[in-house]
């Protein structure tokens, strides 16, 4: 390869052997469900002259700030990389450097000057009671914001429940009538549901847009489908146990030390959509089953009403 | 009359904060801090089933993930009656650990160095000299002139190509950034190497917890996660352990006092006058006697005088937010609403913050690191002693100077070596009762009908509470203050500035157009506000009696 700016020589530099990358290549095209053939073309993406990076602007809603910190865990390819060599994030409240008047320039500048081209990535739910007053930065409400920088955008990617379908304070009473970015602005978006999603579905949506100039394909919910097309009780490594009716039915019992089925203390995979048991979390360490905690379900909208009492069986 | 500056967004906090200075002769001479987000999960939990109370808290905040679970199932387990098993308290106690070391890391670097920091100085520093500077400085296991030399080559490119992206639009060159351009490219190589440390940091929390952020091992009665007690496992923590502290001593600490030493007027700049801290990392099921971090009250700066906390005196003031009038009330009295309509913000006379005012004894006091430290170090502890006498000699600054936005920030880092080095001793302990044959990690329950309970905690960013009253089986009342409450929110219906407004008085302003110095002060309280404001109490007319502690 030439020497250049790009992000192969970078990490060659580093001492990051072409072995190592094409792994790590390999491993988000599975994780996005392409074929083996798709992992050269993977590369190219990150090996690709960065003369310009493609325009990423985030905007915080009603949030917990859980999904930044989750894009934080990546590891494939680390978060250096994705700020630094990958993405250009022009706009990031939690990690930039300006504050108040010169972040506010900076977002405008950024939506003018890449109007129509960049990823508007939205974490946080918009308020719509009491014309959105319950949610405001910079004198503003995130409703006028939403409405003014969404539409503007080349596509909108919702990560999280919050700006996917509502979240947490959109749990009865929901006082602030607050949405996902999409039914609050009657506009679609492509949904990285969980609470929080792994950065993995995150990323590798990202990416499937720098390969294909498109986002992935998604189901009705606006979920990726490579991550969010099965269940998580069809991919669970308990479900022979499932099968063979051997269950917890109460935490620190022998049973629970076996690794049985969480089913009857309240585990909602057979109605969650996630692909948590096959990539695991924190580059494959764990997840809740794998932790002995049931599933909650956080990848499905309204969660927090329909999955509860989350101890009680489905 | 002087110029009032408007910073809102403040960025490199979490949440969503409006800072509001009047700035006298070059100095800011009043100042307001406003929450500018209401989510409402108090509300939210009434009528819900006590178990679930903790998935649903912690959702207040995904950088101060965990500690909300955790201080919710303490208060559950507190309503019901019950103490968990040893080594579900040493799995809770090493999580929390693993979340104070982690969030103080991500905090020096990502949050508050580039106020400290100049990015842009960096690319022109001698990566040779940098390497000589690091070698002197620092114990970190990377250095050497090419290692400087290819990050200056990284910053350079990313700079080249025009999209500045997180480092748009900066304050670079302003004249109160001090640090030699070798300094700056040291911390910004730090500040590249910790932001892989604190992915690798975070198993921890998978490892124990299923996943991070919103680890989800946690439940009323104990912990879930028997599969990760196991020899590996455990050795696999105990690996991401000692990584993390080994990042913590030979890095972070030296950078701290490389930065620090080049910024010592800031440790007479943006201090407080009360200090709260209920104390953590209980070791044994005496609470709090047995607290690894003890519990205690300053007034007035006054480390000669520790007094014990009486949380009945904890209250929270609505004059100056956006709720419906109400005399100041513990956190199981009284009725409070939010108002329902679009908030006016009026900081000179109205409301002006959708967080409350807590107030201990009538006071606004300072929680977080600072907090520990001082009533640690008051109390003889000796790890935190060792570790201020070792600072203050070495910057050569009086015991004074830690009542400052540089004490504070230097607090932080000193007691994540101490709770690192302790965390050690915790995985020891665990291993030790695992060979002893006590492989218990959960206590049986009766859900009661009705009952209290309550959860005093001390977490990264200061003192929480959470407070639960069962009816009929469900949440009846569920309340928490939060330690960015405590810190960040307005004046109270006395007149008493929060911590925060406090501290910002007497800020040098160089420049009211960028004004960096009063982002500094801020940033140091390491501001949360999704935890700051999670919202109204719930309609109770009944008075309840706290447990005097």
């Amino acid at each position: 390869m030439e020497k250049g700016h790009n992000f192969y020589n970078r990490i060659k530099a580093k001492g990051v052997s072409r072995r190592d990358f094409m792994k790590f290549c390999t491993f988000l095209t599975a994780t996005m469900g392409l074929s083996a053939a798709y992992v050269s073309k993977v590369a190219q993406v990150f090996a690709a002259p960065s003369s310009q990076r493609p325009p990423v602007i985030w905007l915080h809603f009603a949030e917990c700030t859980g999904c930044s910190e989750a894009t934080l865990r990546t590891m494939y390819p680390w978060i250096d990389e994705l700020l630094l060599e990958v993405l250009s994030m022009e706009y990031h409240e939690t990690i930039m450097a300006a504050a108040g008047r010169q972040a506010e320039e900076q977002l405008h500048a950024a939506v003018e000057k890449h109007k129509g081209k960049f990823i508007c990535v939205c974490e946080g739910a918009v308020g719509t009671k009491f014309n959105g007053g319950y949610g405001k930065m910079g004198g503003r409400t995130f409703l006028e914001i939403a409405k003014e920088i969404c539409p503007q955008a080349a596509a909108v990617v919702c990560i999280g429940q919050c700006s996917s379908f509502g979240g947490i304070q959109a749990a009865a009473p929901n006082l602030g009538g607050w949405k996902g970015v999409g039914e609050a602005l009657g506009i679609k978006t492509i949904n990285i549901a969980g609470c929080p999603p792994n950065p993995v579905n995150f990323v590798g949506t990202i990416v499937n847009y720098l390969l294909f100039g498109k986002l992935p394909a998604v189901d009705d919910l606006g979920r990726p489908l490579f991550a969010y097309g099965k269940t998580i009780h069809d991919q669970c490594p308990r479900r022979s146990h499932f099968e063979n009716e051997e269950f917890v039915e109460e935490f620190g019992s022998p049973e629970a030390a076996m690794g049985y089925c969480l089913y009857k203390v309240g585990c909602r995979g057979p109605e969650t959509y996630n692909n948590c048991p096959v990539a695991k979390f924190n580059d494959g360490t764990s997840w809740p089953v794998e932790a002995g905690h049931p599933c909650l379900g956080c990848s499905e909208p309204n969660f927090w009403d329909k999955m509860t009492p989350f101890y009680e069986p489905l | 009359m002087g110029k009032r500056i408007t910073i809102d967004p403040i960025t490199r906090i979490e949440g969503h904060l409006r800072i509001e200075v009047e700035v006298e002769g070059g100095k800011v001479v009043n100042a307001w801090s406003s929450g500018t987000l209401f989510r409402g999960i108090e509300v939210i939990l009434q009528g819900r089933d006590p178990r679930d109370a903790h998935h649903f808290v912690q959702r207040s905040c995904g950088v101060c993930t965990y500690v909300h679970a955790l201080a919710s199932v303490r208060a559950v387990d507190d309503a019901v009656g019950i103490k968990v098993p040893a080594n579900a308290r040493l799995i809770r106690n090493l999580l929390n650990g693993a979340q104070y070391q982690h969030d103080h890391i991500v905090h020096f670097y990502h949050l508050h160095a580039l106020d400290w920091v100049d990015i842009v100085s960096a690319l022109k520093a001698d990566p040779a000299k940098t390497a000589a500077l690091a070698d002197n400085t620092s114990n970190a296991p990377w250095g050497g002139r090419q290692y400087f030399k290819n990050v200056q080559v990284r910053l350079q490119t990313f700079v080249d190509s025009g999209q500045l992206g997180p480092f748009a639009n900066a304050y670079w060159g302003h004249s109160a950034y001090q640090l030699p351009p070798e300094a700056n490219l040291m911390a910004a190589a730090h500040y590249i190497e910790a932001l892989r440390m604190q992915a690798k940091a975070a198993r921890m929390h998978a490892i124990f917890g299923g996943k991070n952020p919103h680890p989800q091992s946690l439940v009323v009665g104990g912990v879930t996660s028997v599969a990760d007690l196991t020899p590996d496992r455990i050795a696999e923590f105990l690996y991401i352990t000692k990584e993390t502290q080994d990042f913590v001593k030979n890095v972070y600490i030296p950078d701290l006092l490389a930065v620090a030493s080049f910024y010592k007027e800031w440790g007479g700049i943006g201090g407080c006058t009360n200090f709260l801290t209920y104390g953590e990392f209980p070791s044994s099921e005496q609470e709090p006697e047995s607290f690894y971090i003890p519990r205690g009250i300053i007034r007035k700066r006054d480390l000669g005088k520790i007094e014990m906390v009486d949380q009945q005196k904890v209250t929270e003031d609505v004059t100056r937010s956006w709720y419906v009038k109400s005399e100041p009330k513990h956190p199981f009295e009284g009725e409070t609403r939010p108002i329902e309509e679009n908030p006016q913000y009026d900081p000179d006379k109205g409301q002006y913050s959708w967080a409350k005012a807590p107030r201990y004894d009538g006071l606004p006091c300072e929680v977080g690191p600072l907090a520990r430290v001082l009533v640690a170090y008051a109390k003889g502890h000796a790890e935190i002693k060792a570790g201020v006498e070792s600072t203050l000699k070495q910057l050569d600054i009086p015991a004074s100077a830690l009542f400052s936005t540089l004490g504070r920030t230097a607090a932080r880092g000193l007691e994540a070596v101490a709770i690192g080095e302790a965390m050690q001793g915790w995985v020891t302990e665990l291993v030790e009762n695992l060979k002893n044959g006590d492989t218990r990690t959960y206590q049986p329950y009766e859900m009661p009908e009705s009952a209290s309970g309550v959860g005093l905690n001390d977490v990264p960013r200061g003192a929480l509470g959470h407070w639960i009253r069962i009816e009929d089986g469900k949440i009846g009342n569920y309340q928490y203050v939060v330690p960015s409450t405590w810190n960040l929110g307005p004046r109270d219906g006395a007149g008493n500035l929060s911590p925060v407004e406090e501290a910002l008085i007497g800020t040098p302003v160089a420049d009211p157009q960028k004004p960096l110095e009063v982002l500094r002060t801020v940033h140091s309280f390491d501001p949360c506000l999704a935890c700051a404001i999670h919202v109204i109490d719930p309609h109770s007319n009944e008075v309840y009696k706290i447990k005097v502690v």
